[in-house]
């Protein structure tokens, strides 16, 4: 049996794959898209060769295509790169805002093959908190996989934050088919660990159909209680 | 001219896809959702499908298993990011025509969509021929 220290490492692997696997599908389809624009600017230059007119709103309609894919393309390499990133430093000041972000960009696509939305609405607040980035990273995923289990028939997962003297709530809300944590398995022992690193703590609140969970604004000088 | 239905959720894909097709003198029909795939797929008779693997609502083999359930001798083509020996041995498994990596070669891809009609073309002479033989052997002639 794995113990504590490679299960944990063994659930990071896994999110980085998760991930990643994630970003180079997306990629695919990008290029594919690219690839097939490239293919029908090569049938117009054949058919103006062959001497049939080719309509210029239609040259225009695929380099806008292409455009769009190019900027599509850039926006997942800058959550790519940000990933890769999270692992430089340990303990490092974060945007609240900036990391559930990037936090939705990472999970865009995974949220779209189960056909649920995901909302942000962060307040206008440049709040920080020193904590460990892709730890941060990896439990936001590992709540959100759960909020969208049980976010019902909304299929909508919001995601938003208030910030208090000592710590900060993110608050994953819409969650309509949430029942007591008690009743469920979740947090399971790889959100357990993550916790723990990070000096955090998960929060139900069933009434108002939310999941909060609690960060300190220093992990190195834990204190959660006041919000 | 080859009728082909073309599914994939990404809607671009679809248009420039579609519209090379239709260059080739293929009659297309594209949808970006399965379940709407199986509905044409029931209400029309198309020559080869083509399939994305992964697509929300339901992904290319839970399409693929329920498009073979209700018509066998559908020719069905899947397209996947990242084509692996496992997923061509599983859609093989489940009836898949073929498999390709996107982005696919649009001259492999017409080429395979060309095998699947003639596939098809035989599969319905076989049947034709069935049906006479069945009648032949009931009426005694």
């Amino acid at each position: 049996m794995a113990d504590h220290n490679s299960m944990g490492i063994a659930s990071e692997l896994q999110f980085f794959g998760k991930m990643t696997a994630s970003i180079s599908h997306e990629i695919k389809n990008v290029i594919a898209i690219i690839n097939e624009s490239a293919g029908l600017l090569e049938d117009y230059s054949l058919m103006a060769e062959k001497g049939i007119p080719v309509d210029p709103a239609r040259l225009k309609t695929v380099s806008e295509r292409i455009s769009s894919q190019i900027k599509r393309a850039d926006g997942i390499t800058k959550n790519l790169n940000n990933l890769a990133h999270s692992v430089d430093e340990f303990h490092k000041s974060v945007g609240i805002k900036e990391t559930l972000e990037l936090a939705v960009g990472l999970a865009q696509r995974l949220a779209d093959m189960r056909s649920i939305t995901l909302e942000l609405k962060p307040p206008s607040d440049l709040s920080t908190v020193i904590t460990s980035p892709f730890h941060l990273q990896n439990l936001i995923w590992q709540i959100l996989d759960f909020a969208m289990d049980v976010s019902g028939d909304g299929k909508t997962v919001g995601l938003t934050f208030e910030t208090g003297k000592a710590s900060v709530k993110i608050r994953f809300t819409g969650l309509e088919g949430l029942r007591g944590l008690s009743e469920t398995a979740f947090p399971t022992e790889k959100e357990k660990v993550l916790l723990q690193v990070l000096r955090a703590t998960i929060h139900e609140d069933v009434e108002a159909r939310e999941i909060n969970l609690i960060l300190p604004k220093d992990m190195d000088q834990q204190s959660s209680a006041n919000i | 001219m080859e009728k082909v239905l073309l599914v994939d959720d990404e809607k671009e894909f679809l248009d420039t896809m579609a519209e090379r097709m239709e260059a080739r003198d293929m009659d297309v029909t594209t949808t970006t959702s399965p379940k709407e795939a199986l509905k044409k797929a029931q209400d029309e008779s198309y020559d080869a499908i083509i399939l994305d693997l992964m697509m929300p609502e339901m992904d290319g083999l839970e399409t693929l298993k329920e498009l073979k359930k209700n018509n066998p001798d559908l020719q069905v083509i899947l397209l996947t990011g990242h084509a692996t020996v496992q997923k061509g041995v599983e859609a093989m498994k489940l009836g898949a025509t073929d498999l390709l990596e996107k982005p696919a070669d649009l001259k492999i891809l017409t080429e395979k969509i060309k095998k699947a009609h003639a596939r098809k073309m035989v599969l319905v002479q076989k049947k034709a021929e069935e049906k006479v033989r069945h009648i032949l052997a009931e009426k005694g002639w």
